[in-house]
């Protein structure tokens, strides 16, 4: 018997995405049910080992040249964002110029990987960065809560598309992943990825699956998997809006959740831990936690980024610090 | 510096490469002074030994670090009467309160020479500095801490209300953790008023020369710890000494017997800490990731040389596949070599006599017909080196999986059932320790139950805490180190009192 | 303050001593009484040693929010952690011995030498509960032999928040033995100084706040025991309650307000003789804080 969805064409997700999905939960239905047995059947994530696992990893010690590599590397993953109320055009050039040329008076250091904002900002991002290779990322569906109905996401997520972003960061339904609706959750990531394949555009979708308020790391492992299965470019830890943002224990499940899904499907998708990433000390734990991970596959902006604002200048402090052999003031980076 | 976004995809590959192949992170070794030769600790002061000299080499390397005395039987002689002498004057007459304070003095000591002693160890021994200053060091210290607060709460340690100390102990310790096993050995030793004389391993004295060092540091009364060093010899003298009340030895089983043949029917009090060959159990729902880390850490940390390393992997069949591909990929990012760079995960083999026993026993499980994978990893020129291994196809007949190798070297072998694991893993002479990986709480309990070992370690795996008993069933040995248990075989209990 | 005692033999005679402001302990911070009252503490031949805050009702009330918010840190520390830092603050202490023996000579108008032997067995009862930390639980828990497939396991846990009366004639030693049993096993305190004999009590927090004790875990209150007492004995935020320095007309009536929320309790007998602090401690103190919680689970396939 085939049931028709009644539901309008661009609310609907793709024949490909549903069709991977039935192939890798091994269901022919897609419901809660089916979700919920796949999601469940996960490997568990123990809580106490893989912290320990993490602070192991935070133990490497980086130096000289791999130092250098790094910090470069980790400039070039940056998303400089900017995402408060108080958000005007003049601050989102202050940033955009930032990204262009992070280290004052001097081209030689890398430029970051994007600028996110707002949509309604995204327009003045795109003029500011017109020219350059560093991409605009606007944040949608009713960031950072997420409580808005699927019409008013979808819209959010159409807007930016329109004028043109090339990277939409959407929020998940977490009400919805906790109440065990996983369907529900599945079919608004699948929309959104819809949205951003629109008029032939191809943003890519990073998914925030806003950890903190998932709390448990076998949540985590799930809702990574999901986001996954619904056609996620990216998963993406936080919005940075809830008390407890990235941490290496979490980026770590989420690494080990995507180099599990390369290993089952052939495609490899991104994580972007964001907010809480302050020091370039601790932005090198990741990067030794990708490496070691997911593998060297990953340390590329197409597959990794530091959604920030304050760990850029960190990062250019500590590069000064190598180039000159002495520690850096923050009187000697730009404040924008 | 070049532009890393700006470079092409393969490019970049092989920048994530030169990344994660880290820059050398060495500790510096400047922080420790070697002397050229050590003599023996005794009586509170080293002295001139009557025996003959020989060197202790850094395995990673295999230059000399410095020239040690053997201990002969009138050194031995001379220890044990300067232990005796500190037993009767001063320290069985040292209020409980007091002698705290001194173990007390001890445990800040060693926090505060920590990076000296972690590179001592490391040099001396082979192990990664990253064990040496994380794990065996911190844990020396907080051995010694813990057991300084039981010396005035000994009346609380459910031994009787009269127990006293058996007066002069002769220790002898292995090479695979010196200044750790050192801790377990002199600390509840001193604490219950007891003296004591050490012996070292032969290729690992150096923490324990830094040691006496540190009870000078301490104003601990002369005679309380001597320390000598040397090798079996005189580690046989120690424990056969009729001077000696109780004898307290970690190392192999065949030593272990050997002593306690020879001290039978002496009344002689005895501990032993002997070998194993530790099963692994995973189960089929096992959390995936942190069991790879646990098996990892079970075999592979300090080079395998851990009495209680989880050197049997006993994988529930269903899963058997998943388990060792993963495995082996993890066991890909292991990084082998200097053992003082901050970076390095397997260090050196302790010595050539080692190296030779475990190239033999891997030799061996090949030649019985077990698959052999190892990691692919330059081993450096000089020193002793073996890269991580894993046999599969690995049965119950084979040498590799009933003998102890001590080495980076694991057995995976299959089981089917719950009951066929257990029958698996309890299925050897030894007994000292055992894993289980499960999600489920109820199997956990149900399967430690059932384990003859005497540690079981769930989810986890090589965890150890001052305050928690380690030691072994069957011919792993008897007696307990750690924790409330540790007091007892240090002490006198009122029955015997009675009965003398 | 009032001694003389380390003053280098040839310092000029003016040299005027900068005296110290003796306030409250509360959440690691040492604020003057809210109320904005003192009271004079003088030693025992009458002469003036100093104005010391006179704690309220609002004061109390503060040092219980700050106790609260320092339990989960302190209670979820390791017991390892936790008698490192008790050892810490004998090691600080000890630094500040001549201090304490002035404090306690002249409050307790005994001399010198016994002066010294009680701040020397103040330093040591530290020492004593931080070897506590990690083994309390060895003692009063472990596992039961229930008759079923189940694993069952009694461990200790802290109660919570201690309100503790120091006791009024042993200004430090007595002091010390009341406060290192509750915290040592993961409880936060408020004390309540001995009324006419405080100095030491804030002078031992000087040592605490700067020893790794976490701010909150230990607060210091000096005042009317009386008037702040009851406030605390009735306070629904309180778990337990020691009345070891309670006036004794006062012990029956605080003890009856504590039963409102049924706090711990430790309660000296009618007519018990003063204590010995000298002589070594039971572990009574501890346990009296303590809550046992045991644990089930089945063993199966």
């Amino acid at each position: 018997m085939t049931v028709v969805d009644p539901r309008p064409a661009g609310e609907r997700p793709t024949a490909a995405t549903l069709t991977l999905a039935r192939r890798v939960i091994n269901s022919a239905r897609l419901d809660d049910a089916a979700l919920r047995g796949f999601l469940h059947g996960l490997p568990g994530v123990d809580e106490v080992g893989a912290k320990a696992r993490a602070a192991g990893l935070a133990t490497r010690s980086i130096k000289t040249s791999s130092k250098a590599l790094a910090l470069d590397l980790a400039i070039s993953m940056v998303d400089l964002t900017t995402l408060e109320g108080a958000d005007t055009e003049g601050k989102v050039r202050a940033l955009c110029a930032k990204a262009l040329q992070p280290e004052h008076a001097n081209t030689d250091c890398p430029r970051v990987a994007a600028v996110c904002v707002y949509n309604d900002l995204v327009p003045v991002a795109l003029h500011a960065l017109r020219g350059s290779d560093v991409k605009v990322a606007a944040v949608a569906t009713a960031f950072p809560s997420g409580r808005a109905s699927r019409a008013v996401k979808l819209t959010d997520t159409a807007e930016a598309i329109r004028a043109g972003a090339h990277e939409i960061d959407m929020v998940i339904d977490r009400g919805a992943f906790l109440a065990g609706r996983y369907l529900q959750v599945f079919e608004e990531i699948a929309a959104v990825a819809e949205a951003c394949r629109a008029d032939g555009a191809r943003a890519h979708l990073k998914v925030i699956l806003e950890t903190g308020e998932l709390v448990t790391l076998d949540n985590v492992r799930r809702a990574s998997f999901l986001a996954m299965l619904a056609g996620a470019d990216f998963v993406k830890t936080s919005t940075g809006k809830v008390p407890v943002a990235a941490t290496l224990p979490v980026t770590l499940v989420m690494l080990e959740a995507v180099r599990d899904w390369h290993r089952q499907t052939g495609i490899r998708i991104g994580v972007k831990p964001a907010g809480g990433i302050r020091s370039a000390k601790d932005a090198l734990k990741y990067l030794v936690t990708v490496a070691e991970t997911a593998g060297p596959e990953w340390l590329t902006p197409d597959r990794f980024r530091f959604g920030a604002s304050t760990l850029l200048n960190d990062l250019l402090m500590q590069r000064r610090k190598l180039a000159m052999g002495h520690y850096a003031g923050p009187d000697y980076v730009t404040i924008d | 510096m070049t532009h890393p976004a700006a470079t092409s995809a393969p490019g970049r590959l092989a920048l994530a490469e030169r990344f994660l192949h880290y820059a050398p992170a060495p500790e510096s070794r400047s922080i420790v002074d070697i002397r050229p030769a050590y003599g023996l600790f005794i009586d509170g002061a080293f002295v001139e030994g009557d025996g003959e000299r020989f060197s202790t080499i850094n395995p990673a390397d295999e230059k000399v670090l410095a020239e040690v005395t053997s201990a002969n039987a009138a050194d031995v002689d001379r220890a044990v009467v300067a232990a005796r002498r500190a037993s009767e004057r001063v320290w069985s007459a040292t209020p409980g309160t007091e002698r705290a304070k001194y173990l007390f003095r001890i445990a800040r000591l060693i926090q505060e020479r920590g990076r000296e002693l972690a590179v001592l160890e490391t040099l001396d021994n082979g192990k990664p500095i990253k064990e040496s200053r994380d794990f065996d060091v911190p844990a020396a210290a907080a051995h010694f801490f813990y057991y300084a607060g039981w010396a005035d709460k000994l009346e609380y340690a459910g031994y009787g209300p009269t127990v006293r100390p058996r007066g002069v102990v002769g220790q002898v310790i292995p090479w695979n953790f010196p200044l750790l096993m050192l801790a377990w050995k002199i600390a509840p030793a001193l604490a219950t008023g007891n003296t004591v004389v050490l012996k070292p391993a032969e290729t690992t004295p150096l923490s324990a020369l830094l040691f006496a060092e540190i009870c000078q540091q301490a104003d601990l009364p002369p005679g309380v710890v001597n320390i000598l060093t040397g090798a079996g010899e005189t580690g046989r003298l120690l424990v056969e000494h009729e001077g000696i009340d109780k004898v307290a030895f970690t190392g192999s089983t065949q030593v272990g017997k050997a002593i306690a043949r020879a001290i039978a029917g002496t009344g002689t009090g005895l501990t032993l800490e002997l070998g194993g060959k530790a099963a692994n159990i995973v189960y089929d729902d096992a959390p995936i990731d942190e069991t790879v880390e646990g098996i990892v850490n079970g075999i592979f940390f300090n080079q395998g040389h851990v009495c209680c390393a989880g050197s049997r992997l006993l994988v529930q069949e269903s899963i058997a596949e998943e388990v060792v591909e993963r495995l082996q990929r993890r066991l890909s990012t292991l990084r082998l070599g200097d053992p003082l760079d901050k970076n390095t995960d397997i260090g050196a083999i302790n010595s050539q006599a080692q190296l030779d026993r475990i190239r033999e026993l891997t030799a061996a499980g090949e030649a019985e017909g077990a698959q052999r994978w190892s990691a692919t990893c330059e081993l450096p020129e000089r020193g002793y080196w073996f890269a991580p291994t894993v046999f599969t196809d690995v049965s119950q007949a084979h040498r590799i999986a009933s003998e102890e190798v001590f080495g980076p070297v694991l057995s995976v072998l299959t089981f089917r059932t719950p009951d066929e694991a257990i029958a698996k893993a309890n299925n050897t002479p030894y007994g000292l320790s055992a894993g289980i990986w499960t999600d489920k709480g109820s199997r956990i309990l149900w399967t430690a139950d059932r384990l003859r070992a005497g540690v079981v370690w769930a989810n986890t795996f090589n965890q150890f805490d001052p305050s928690s008993p380690f030691g072994g069933y069957k011919e792993s040995g008897y007696g307990r180190e750690g924790g409330r248990h540790g007091l007892e075989p240090y002490l006198a209990l009122a029955t015997e009192v009675d009965a003398a | 303050m009032m001694a003389k005692s380390g003053s280098a033999a040839n310092a000029p005679e003016t040299r005027l001593e900068a005296r110290k402001t003796y306030k409250l302990f509360i959440g690691g911070k040492f604020p003057r009484s809210e109320s904005g009252r003192s009271y004079v503490i003088s030693d025992r031949s009458g002469r003036f040693l100093a104005n010391v805050a006179q704690g309220s009702r609002k004061d109390a009330r503060d040092a219980v929010v700050a106790a609260r918010a320092a339990f989960p840190n302190w209670s979820g520390a390791t017991a390892y952690n936790r008698g490192q830092v008790l050892y810490r603050v004998a090691e600080v202490m000890e630094g500040r011995r001549a201090q304490f023996v002035d404090e306690v000579s002249a409050l307790e108008g005994i001399g010198r030498k016994e002066a010294e032997r009680a701040v020397g067995a103040a330093v040591d009862r530290w020492i004593w509960y931080a070897g506590w930390s990690d083994k309390i639980a060895q003692i009063v828990g472990g596992a039961n032999p229930v008759a079923g497939p189940y694993f069952n396991l009694s461990v200790p846990e802290p109660t919570g928040v201690v309100a503790v009366l120091a006791p009024q004639d042993s200004a430090l030693l007595g002091l010390v033995s009341v406060i290192a049993p509750v915290i040592v096993t993961g409880n936060s305190a408020i004390v309540i100084a001995s009324e006419e004999r405080p100095l030491p009590a804030i002078t031992l927090s000087e040592a605490l706040a700067t020893s790794d004790v976490p701010s909150g875990v230990v607060n210091v209150l000096t005042g009317r025991t009386a008037e702040i007492a009851e406030h605390l004995a009735t306070h629904e935020d309180v778990n337990g309650l020691d009345l070891t320095g309670a006036p004794g007309d006062l012990v029956t009536s605080l003890a009856a307000a504590a039963a409102g929320t049924l706090k711990r309790l430790w309660a000296p007998s009618p007519g018990a003789p003063t204590p010995d602090w000298l002589s070594v401690p039971g572990i009574g103190r501890m346990t009296a804080f303590l809550e046992t919680k045991t644990v089930w689970h089945p063993k199966g396939q």
